[in-house]
């Protein structure tokens, strides 16, 4: 007999915000301590109350225009109960009865054409704090609680784990370009249900949940091991297939039972009576949507247009900051295909050096903006625009005023330089004789030397143009 | 009338309730889960007093997570003989100006009327939660005693308005409340089911206040509003629910009480909470979990919501023939020491006269031992009825 495999998906997403949802601690991407970022509040004190980041409302309806949702207009949390010492105030809020992100749709491609997933729900929630266990005592890190979370879950629409992938795919390339979430390793979780019937029934098979999966590859060899599990079971009767939670051991690639529908614990949600209902009029709402980011398509139609190559529209499109950073400059009268090179290549360049990702650059357009243009007008040369460049990344310092206080500014007069060439040539009396000699390098030497004597200031094409002339005139 | 001298003195010491933070001050709402917890901050009421120069003169003991009478059961001190509330009497012999207090399930209420002062529950909302320790979010908010109604308006004035740090603070930036409105003319009800659930003398009471309000020129009717029993049911169900939540952060892992015999992470919250807790405690949380459990959420908790947005629709409509209503706060006017296994049923019946403003969230005056209530934002005008008998009194 043929079976179907039948799989929905719960997505847990690490919003990228500055604060975590109900706090004003940084998240814990800010921490580099255990309990760094960790107030009263996301510690589970008494006396403390929740307070609303509409951050967190913002980016989640936006995920939800870009699943094509319903968004709700009125929207509630609830309280989840349960005991874990990483939770501090024992009980998670989270959103039941009214989630913010209703009905939705995604188009996937995959190698047998083009299917269609439903998204039942996306809720807002908070993440749990962290366990770390030394020798016999466990200890509690905190950094974690309260960072906010968008929960997606998907009808049982998924056919195939290359579907599932391709849809995970998508939600990463999606939330990172549009700046929703870095989607980094473990900020991305899954529950997987999955069942499996006989090809053509309508009924569903027995489910089981695999349980927090944070890995892809761990992902797609958990379904490809739990749907043979499910196959033997109805096909050889290898054991009884019960509706239960399961656990997927990277070490060994097989599920474990962790607990079955019986004893499976009551939650016990309520409303959370400390958060009033949130009320998203048209107003907010069309805020939200204009702020929206263009579809991943059409950003790099655009890109494309404007001489951009692949390679760097394939860095922009995952990358939230770089893209923003370069539309705002565009939109400040940059070209955008320069403006690509001094992010991509130069910035990059400068915060690898640092140790860094161009992901943490955090510069103001106006800055680079003001680069460029000193670089586009011949004010400044290429070689000083990337010392300037350098130093408002690692410095902080303001563009214009570095250039003046360090003499960068390239409007040397053209009979300084005429002067300084003539010392040089009287200088290097080898390299004119090489040139002569049909030496092309030699040219290289002699520009490489008129440079060092004027710092690097002078415009470039006017140092050639004038070297060009003299080398004509011996 | 009042069965203490009133030394209405120009200090500015505040006592506060130990259900309310103040700032490096143990605070443990009663009870020994919390013993040694000493807050990183101060409750809002607390700075904002602070901030216009009183002084938080000391914490006064409260029943474990003010779930009792008036304070009988608190893990630093049971009470023998005739019950008395603490801060209602630190008020009420003039030690302070006025005390901070956690109006959850009317002990603050009953502890004014026994001891003869006035307490205010204020409308839902108007005074920041920030720094109480919380139980019934839905219900609860923090209110005073003083002496007379001046006391009450005085220290209203400085604590009420927005807070950002509490979602559940209402908008208006602060409040005006007088004690002075002409009250002749205005009409107040006297709900019969509650006079059927109080003793003779409290029935008296109730009538001879009503009698000095028809001195002032004031209607006062007796109905029916077949509402009381229902509305507190409810309250009971949330409140109860409410409680057991929000105490289950309350485990023996980040601070307070930690049993010292555990050998796994289980032990560890079932030893300190079940040496943590009092028996009143177990039996709402108890009683809360079963109420939020899968089986009997839509029976209980959420027909209670239903029944709160009824009463309240209920109250109104009572609201627009009168201006507030008269009711008992006790039935009766003491109460013996008596065992904690009776608390939670010997509690739910008495709160059936305090149940409705925490289920609604309407304004409770507490003044003279009897209770005025009125429609949402009414504060003045139970102050400027139960302020015409006052100063008549004097």
């Amino acid at each position: 007999m043929k079976y179907e495999l039948v799989i929905g998906l719960e997505t847990h997403v690490e919003l990228n915000t500055k604060s975590k949802i109900f706090c004003s601690c940084g998240g814990h991407s800010a921490a580099n301590e255990p309990n760094d970022c960790v107030c009263p509040a996301c510690s589970g004190m008494p006396g403390m109350l929740p307070v609303m980041n509409k951050r967190v409302v913002e980016l989640a309806v936006t995920a939800g225009l870009m699943l094509n949702c319903e968004i709700s207009r009125y929207t509630t949390f609830d309280k989840k109960n349960y005991y874990y010492p990483d939770l501090p105030c024992a009980y998670q809020i989270t959103q039941l009865n009214h989630p913010i992100c209703t009905n939705g749709l995604v188009t996937l491609k995959t190698s047998e054409g083009t299917s269609e997933v439903r998204i039942k729900q996306i809720h807002m929630e908070e993440d749990a704090g962290k366990l770390v266990h030394v020798g016999k005592a466990s200890l509690v890190d905190f950094n974690r609680t309260s960072v906010p979370l968008i929960e997606i879950v998907t009808q049982p629409d998924f056919h195939s784990a290359e579907e599932v992938l391709v849809y995970l795919n998508k939600l990463k390339t999606m939330f990172r370009s549009g700046g929703i979430s870095e989607c980094e390793e473990g900020a991305m979780r899954c529950d997987v249900n999955i069942s499996v019937r006989p090809e053509g029934s309508e009924e569903f098979g027995v489910r089981s949940e695999i349980k927090n999966m944070a890995s892809f590859e761990a992902i797609e060899r958990a379904i490809r091991y739990e749907y043979q599990r499910h196959v033997d079971a109805l096909e050889f009767e290898t054991e009884e297939l019960v509706q239960e939670t399961r656990r997927f051991d990277d070490a060994t690639g097989k599920t474990f039972a962790m607990r079955n529908k019986e004893t499976e614990a009551d939650y016990r949600y309520f409303p959370d009576a400390n958060l009033m209902p949130i009320i998203i009029d048209d107003e907010w709402l069309e805020q939200i949507k204009a702020a929206k980011p263009v579809e991943i398509d059409e950003k790099a139609d655009n890109y494309r247009a404007a001489g951009i190559s692949e390679k760097e529209i394939g860095v922009l499109i995952q990358n939230h900051n770089a893209s923003k950073l370069l539309d705002d400059v565009v939109a400040k009268g940059c070209d955008a295909k320069n403006a690509a090179g001094w992010i991509l290549t130069d910035c990059a360049g400068i915060m690898r050096k640092n140790g860094k990702l161009i992901g943490d650059l955090e510069m103001s357009s106006d800055d680079l903006a003001a680069i460029i243009k000193m670089v586009e007008s011949g004010d400044v040369n290429r070689m000083s625009g990337r010392k300037i460049l350098t130093a408002v990344i690692e410095e902080g310092v303001d563009p214009v005023v570095y250039c003046k206080e360090n003499g960068l500014d390239s409007k040397v007069d053209a009979s300084v330089i005429e002067s300084v060439m003539d010392r040089v040539f009287s200088e290097n009396a080898q390299a004119i004789a090489d040139y002569k000699s049909g030496k092309v390098k030699a040219k290289q030497a002699l520009f490489g030397a008129c440079m060092r004597e004027l710092k690097n200031t002078a415009d470039t094409a006017v140092i050639k143009e004038i070297l060009e002339k003299k080398l004509e005139e011996i | 009338m009042n069965n203490y001298v009133v030394k209405l003195s120009d200090n500015g010491n505040i006592a506060v309730d130990d259900t309310i933070l103040v700032k490096d001050a143990q605070s443990a709402a009663g009870s020994r889960i919390l013993e040694g917890f000493k807050p990183l901050f101060s409750a809002e009421a607390v700075t904002r007093l602070e901030k216009a120069g009183y002084i938080m003169a000391g914490k006064t003991q409260v029943g474990e997570f003010g779930l009792d009478l008036v304070g009988e059961f608190s893990y630093y001190g049971t009470q023998e003989g005739t019950l008395t509330c603490a801060a209602a009497n630190v008020v009420a012999c003039g030690e302070v100006k006025a005390a901070l207090g956690v109006d959850m399930n009317g002990a603050t209420r009953r502890g004014a009327a026994l001891a003869g002062v006035d307490f205010l529950k204020p409308t839902y909302g108007t005074v920041s939660r920030y720094g109480i320790i919380s139980c019934a979010a839905s219900g609860e908010q923090l209110g005073v005693y003083a002496p007379n109604v001046e006391g009450v308006k005085e220290v209203m004035s400085v604590i009420a308005g927005h807070d950002e740090k509490d979602g559940t603070s209402l908008k208006d930036a602060s409040y005006t409340y007088v004690t002075d409105e002409a009250v002749s003319g205005k009409k107040v009800c006297i709900i019969k089911e509650l006079l059927a659930k109080a003793d003779e003398e409290v029935v008296a009471k109730v009538n001879a206040y009503a009698d000095k309000l028809r001195a002032s020129g004031v209607t006062v009717e007796e109905i029916s509003w077949d509402m009381v029993d229902v509305a507190n049911t409810a309250w009971q169900m949330l409140m109860t629910a409410e409680t057991c939540n929000n105490v289950s952060r309350y485990d023996g892992v980040k601070y307070g009480h930690r049993a010292e015999q555990y050998k796994n992470i289980d032990e560890l919250y079932v030893n300190s909470r079940t040496e943590g807790f009092n028996f009143l405690t177990k039996a709402t949380i108890l009683y809360g979990s079963d109420v939020l459990s899968k089986n009997r959420y839509d029976d209980c908790f959420g027909k209670s919501l239903k029944v709160r947005r009824v009463v309240a629709e209920s109250f109104a409509k009572l609201m627009e023939s009168y201006d507030a209503v008269l009711t008992p706060v006790c039935s009766k006017s003491a109460y013996e020491a008596y065992e904690i296994e009776d608390a939670f049923k010997t509690v739910f019946e008495e709160s059936a006269f305090t149940a409705v403003a925490n289920l609604i969230g309407v304004p409770a005056l507490v003044s003279g031992g009897v209770q005025l209530m009125g429609k949402a934002f009414a504060e003045s005008t139970l102050l400027s009825l139960a302020g015409s008998i006052e100063r008549a009194g004097e």
